[in-house]
């Protein structure tokens, strides 16, 4: 069938300019908290990850527990000093999580205020848009490479969580810490599993879930997927708290400020 | 009787239009179209109101009540705090016709260029067969009543003037269904990123949010619509794949898997 | 000043854009013909969305015993033998087609184990015959033929209202009305009309119908001259919502009951028992357990040897008896009984009845998967209307056609559930081919006649021309509350004579209405019509319900209990005379001897 161009929607009576809004609701309150929690855990991430140990010196592994955010910990001799081993890593979650979906809605809203509520208006500058459609945000297309990506510190934050089994003298403990590693690689295992992309790759690129025995299988797991992605904004943000704790806990271990409760056997 | 303060937008196009103030009584269960209903058999005769069936099956009666947009069958007057005006605004993302009613065939237009559903060639005695697993997601997306609730939330369509059209989250949902009904063999890929301009969606959801329905816009229909996109035109190795074996755009039960392309 | 008016000549023109509207469009432009599509409101709002169970079709799917003649038997049965049956004949062998046909446009109808087209039961049919997706088949319907029709090509003209068909002695030639939008004339010449436009329950006070239902069809078919049949044959759904006040009347498909959902009084008695035709009871359970047995094995799909439960009785019949406890001290605080389906499981209740789910909770704070709703009767629809050839849909007046709830006779004195959808879509199908074959043969579009056309502008404008005169929503609620208490569900020669006197003074006030305010989108004006139509409309229901002195079907008279054999055999005409309307009668049209043994039993 012939394709015939879209005609252009005509103007409507919105009220235009940032927060014009008939909304008398405190519309602003969830995009308020949730910018400050992300900031809050964002910087303290960069900083951690990036600048922390370079600077200061502090560990980021202390006793058989190792930061997730240097997971896998890659030590080239060529690594200058002031070159953080995060760096190597931290762009894998970095880019997933700035491509995800959720993040996206997230930070559209209340870093670029794109809309910055529903039925609320934006500023002028937005006149320009054209978002997705057009670099750099066109970008966001390539999610799906860092989910694969993603599975690769993810499965070594599983082994760091075993490996944090034993101290350094290689004595089996129960600790706090371990604990932390733990909780942090299910929650970003459920953030991955959650994803988006995930879903679609797994079974959701299927028409037809019942033709073959293998559309059989991946409907069974596309449901799986399915059953995560509902609460994948859940999944966002219990994981970049728990990363920030973990990551946190170690740092603060490593500075002795506080101690690792443990059972030992 | 209790009465509620209802702030109504009264307006034709070419004017600003103005809210006017009336005070209705308030029966039990009374919703906010009860409320203009009463007001146009006792205050004002010619206000405009789209309605139809009152028992949001419709779509038709959709405003903006205190700026969030709802079906006004289906907001109720007990909702609010008693003595809080009540503001009813007509759906702001579209061209005023007057008071609440805005002039919503662009969307119809839009419709009409979606390329159709298109069964595979067969006979017309032959007793389709299909699972109900299949279809539960296209039923979903088919549960719309079109509202356009979506469309005027919708800050694309509301705040934005696109360089090329967007077809919206309606159309959008309109599209999933047929893209992903297992019989369907048309592919809209193409329709997706260039007419559709599926791009300009930034994914905010505030669709969803408003969805008398309670469709799961933007996780179910836009997010795998954008998802196939990228696959087409946006995924160097399954285009370099797909280059490899040959292969252009198949779709349906036709292709190996029931594989979108 | 004079301007000229807009014009859209087409071959044929569509009024009404519900699925039989719809379905006639679609098939007219199939056959070639020029079509024109206009509504009221916008395209795909229309009366069908707010259908729920489902399209009643002989797919045999679920019960394999089932066929078209079963259905045909049904069908007679239920409309106690004044079908048409002819009409009742199409209608049972071309369901089951044009059910697959919209499968092939894109509808998407639950699945049965196997994967073919699930079929839920219903009331009055013998085996579960209703094609469905969940409680939302209307919605399913028409926009599957609203995306059918927009890819036809067809003109769609939303938000007009026709007022007026213009007509030649011999034949109609357009119809006349005005964009609701600007208030603007608009004049379509058309060598063929369809009308589509529905029923009538808006003149009663408690119905399930939307505005639109306001008798246009009905009423301009009239005044143009053709006939109207059966008109005192209107359905009181036997289950409306009765509270909270604002959504009095609002539908509870009938599905709750088709998926098990039990009728109690407030004793808590299962009072359908006691109501249940003698000459039927056989087709029936005969205990709650057998009734239970039946419902369990509809939720898993299987068949069984149960009988279904008396709930699912004919809707006149259930009508009936809820309205008896209620009077007789048996019914809720509101004025209803109750109605149960939260002994199911809360999984499968929200599954199958997604919008009765919905509907509770969001409007009377009912949860449905835990406690009972509150129901009671309420105007559905009419049986009656403009009487019409079976085979093609052609009134008594040269040129016009009617399919849908418009027309008359498919369904006699009582309509079993889901046999409208199919209705509309058999009907509307065969009118139309028949509307296009009708305007292929004629020559050319006719003159339009321009003193008809002034006339009809001046009627549009005179209200404006009244101010502070009478006011149309008094007359209106005056007529609703007139037919409410007086044409009902019950009916006695005094109330009807009443009703008649009183719809009567009503129709000398009608030319005093006076209206304020503009002409764009102004819903006081819109009212003026309406009145007119359903002053006509509503006259010629208590005329017929007047002169039908028996009780028979969804007609019930508290002054002749009992059917009459002497009315067994005659439908009620009604046509426009010159000192107003005019009732008559005439014979049932003959049962086909090949069809005679199907309801031989009966």
């Amino acid at each position: 069938m012939a394709v015939t161009e879209v005609p252009a929607k005509p103007v409507g009576t919105a009220r235009q300019g940032l927060g014009q809004t008939s909304r008398r609701d405190a519309w602003w309150v969830a995009p308020g908290v949730q910018a400050t929690v992300f900031t809050i855990c964002a910087t303290y991430l960069f900083v951690s990850g990036i600048l922390w140990t370079p600077i200061f010196g502090t560990a980021y592994e202390v006793d058989g527990y190792l930061s997730p955010l240097f997971s896998p910990l890659i030590t080239p001799d060529w690594l200058p000093s002031w070159i953080s081993p995060g760096l190597l890593i931290l762009w894998i979650p970095l880019g997933f999580r700035a491509t995800c979906f959720y993040y996206r809605k997230a930070y559209y809203r209340f870093y670029f205020a794109d809309p910055p509520g529903c039925a609320v208006g934006e500023p002028k500058v937005h006149r320009w848009y054209r978002m997705e459609t057009a670099l750099p945000f066109i970008l966001q297309n390539v999610h799906r490479y860092f989910l694969y990506l993603a599975f690769i510190p993810l499965f070594f934050l599983w082994v760091d969580a075993a490996i944090g089994l034993r101290d350094h003298e290689g004595h089996l403990r129960f600790g706090l810490g371990g604990a932390l590693l733990f909780v942090n690689a299910a929650l970003l295992t459920g953030y991955s599993l959650s994803c988006h992309s995930l879903r679609h790759l797994l079974g959701g690129r299927l028409d037809c879930f019942s033709c073959t025995a293998r559309a059989r299988a991946r409907h069974t797991a596309w449901r799986a997927a399915t059953w995560f992605n509902v609460k994948h904004m859940e999944w966002a943000w219990a994981s970049l708290i728990s990363v920030t704790a973990t990551d946190l806990y170690i740092r603060l271990l490593a500075l002795g400020v506080i101690g690792d409760p443990a059972i030992r056997l | 009787m209790p009465e509620a303060q209802l702030r109504v937008f009264r307006g034709s196009p070419g004017s600003s239009g103005r809210l006017v103030d009336y005070d209705v009584p308030v029966e039990e269960g009374m919703v906010v179209l009860d409320a203009l209903h009463w007001v146009q058999a006792h205050l004002a005769p010619d206000l405009a109101v789209r309605w139809n069936c009152k028992a949001a099956k419709c779509g038709s009666c959709g405003a903006e009540v205190n700026g969030r947009p709802r079906l006004t069958c289906k907001t109720r007057l007990s909702d609010f705090a008693e003595g809080e005006p009540i503001t009813v605004e007509p759906m702001r993302a579209f061209p005023l016709v007057k008071d609440l009613v805005v002039d919503v065939s662009w969307n119809y237009e839009v419709n009409r260029r979606i390329p159709p559903f298109q069964p595979p060639p067969d006979r017309p005695q032959e007793t389709w067969r299909w699972q109900q697993e299949d279809i539960e997601r296209v039923q979903e997306f088919r549960k719309c009543i079109e509202c356009f609730l979506c469309q005027d939330v919708c800050h694309v369509l509301r705040n934005h003037e696109t360089e090329r059209p967007f077809m919206g989250p309606r159309f959008l949902v309109r599209a999933a269904g047929l893209e992903m009904h297992p019989m369907d063999t048309a592919d809209r890929t193409s329709h997706l990123k260039d007419e559709g301009g599926i791009g300009f969606c930034n994914i905010t959801k505030c669709c969803t949010e408003v969805c008398p329905e309670h469709i799961k816009i933007t996780d179910n229909a836009i997010i795998p619509l954008k998802e196939r996109v990228a696959d087409r035109y946006y995924d160097p190795i399954q285009i370099a794949w797909r280059k490899l074996r040959g292969r252009g755009s198949e779709t349906g039960p036709a292709a190996d898997d029931g594989n979108a392309p | 000043m004079k301007e000229t008016i807009e014009r859209h000549p087409h071959d044929v023109l569509v009024v009404g854009a519900g699925g039989a509207g719809l379905r006639a469009a679609i098939e007219a432009a199939d056959q070639g013909a020029s079509v024109g599509l206009v509504c009221k409101s916008l395209l795909g709002k229309a009366h069908t969305v707010m259908a729920e169970g489902g399209v009643a079709a002989a797919l045999a799917h679920v019960a394999p015993a089932d066929s078209w003649q079963v259905h045909f038997r049904d069908t007679m049965v239920g409309g106690k033998l004044l079908n048409n049956p002819r009409m009742a004949e199409l209608h049972a062998q071309e369901a089951p087609d044009r059910v697959r046909e919209l499968e092939r446009w894109g509808a998407v109808f639950d699945r049965t184990a196997d994967g073919r087209i699930l079929q839920r039961p219903f009331g009055g049919h013998s085996h579960p015959r209703l094609a469905h997706v969940g409680d939302r088949t209307g919605l399913e319907m028409i926009r599957t033929l609203q995306d059918r029709a927009v890819g036809a090509g067809i003109a769609v003209y939303m938000e007009c209202t026709i007022s007026h068909l213009l007509t030649q002695p011999d034949r109609v030639t357009g119809a006349f009305g005005y964009w609701r939008a600007t208030g603007r004339p608009v004049v379509f010449p058309a060598k063929t009309i369809v009308l589509a436009t529905g029923g009538v329950g808006r003149a009663y006070q408690v119905s399930s119908n939307s505005w639109e239902y306001s008798g246009d069809g009905h009423a301009l078919a009239c005044l143009a001259g053709a006939e109207l049949l059966d008109m005192e044959f209107v359905q009181f759904h036997p289950t409306g919502m009765v509270w909270p006040p604002g959504v009095k009347g609002l539908l509870v498909t009938e599905a709750v009951r088709g998926e098990g959902g039990i009728l109690r009084n407030k004793d808590g008695e299962r009072f359908m028992w006691k109501y249940l035709p003698e000459d039927r009871r056989h087709e029936y359970a005969a205990t709650d357990e057998e009734a239970t047995t039946w419902v369990e094995a509809q939720s898993a799909a299987r068949s069984t040897d149960a009988r279904r439960p008396p709930e699912l009785s004919t809707r006149d019949n259930v009508s009936r008896a809820i309205y008896t406890e209620v009077r007789e001290g048996r019914g809720t605080e509101h004025g209803g009984v109750f109605l149960d389906i939260s002994y199911l499981p809360a999984e499968h209740v929200r599954r199958k009845l997604p919008s009765m789910y919905e509907q509770f909770k969001e409007l009377a704070d009912v949860d449905i998967t835990t406690g009972p709703m509150e129901v009671g009767p309420t105007t559905h629809y009419i049986m009656g209307g403009i009487r019409v050839d079976a085979d093609t849909g052609a009134t008594t007046r040269q040129g016009l056609f009617a399919a849908g709830e418009v027309a008359g006779g498919m369904h006699g004195a009582n309509r079993l559930g889901g046999n409208s959808l199919s209705d509309l879509l058999v009907f509307g199908q065969r009118t139309g081919a028949g509307a296009a074959a009708a305007a292929a043969a004629a020559p050319e579009l006719r003159h339009i006649d321009p003193i008809q056309v002034r006339e009809a502008e001046r009627d549009l404008s005179a209200p404006f021309d009244r101010p502070g005169r009478a006011d149309p929503h008094r007359l209106h609620e005056e007529l609703q509350s007139t037919m409410q208490s007086q044409v009902g569900i019950f009916r006695t020669e005094a109330d009807l004579e009443e009703a008649i006197r009183r719809i009567g003074d009503l129709r000398s006030r009608w030319p005093d209405i006076g209206i304020s305010g503009g002409r764009p989108y102004n819903p006081g004006w819109d009212l003026v019509f309406e009145v007119r139509n359903m002053l006509i409309v509503s006259e010629a229901i208590a005329r017929s319900a007047l002169q039908r002195r028996e009780s028979r079907g969804a007609h019930s008279r508290l002054d002749y209990t009992e059917p009459d054999p002497a009315w067994a055999r005659l439908n009620s005409v009604v046509r426009l005379a010159d000192d107003g309307l005019e009732v008559t009668t005439a014979s049932v049209p003959e049962l086909p001897d090949e069809l005679r043994p199907l309801i031989e039993t009966e």
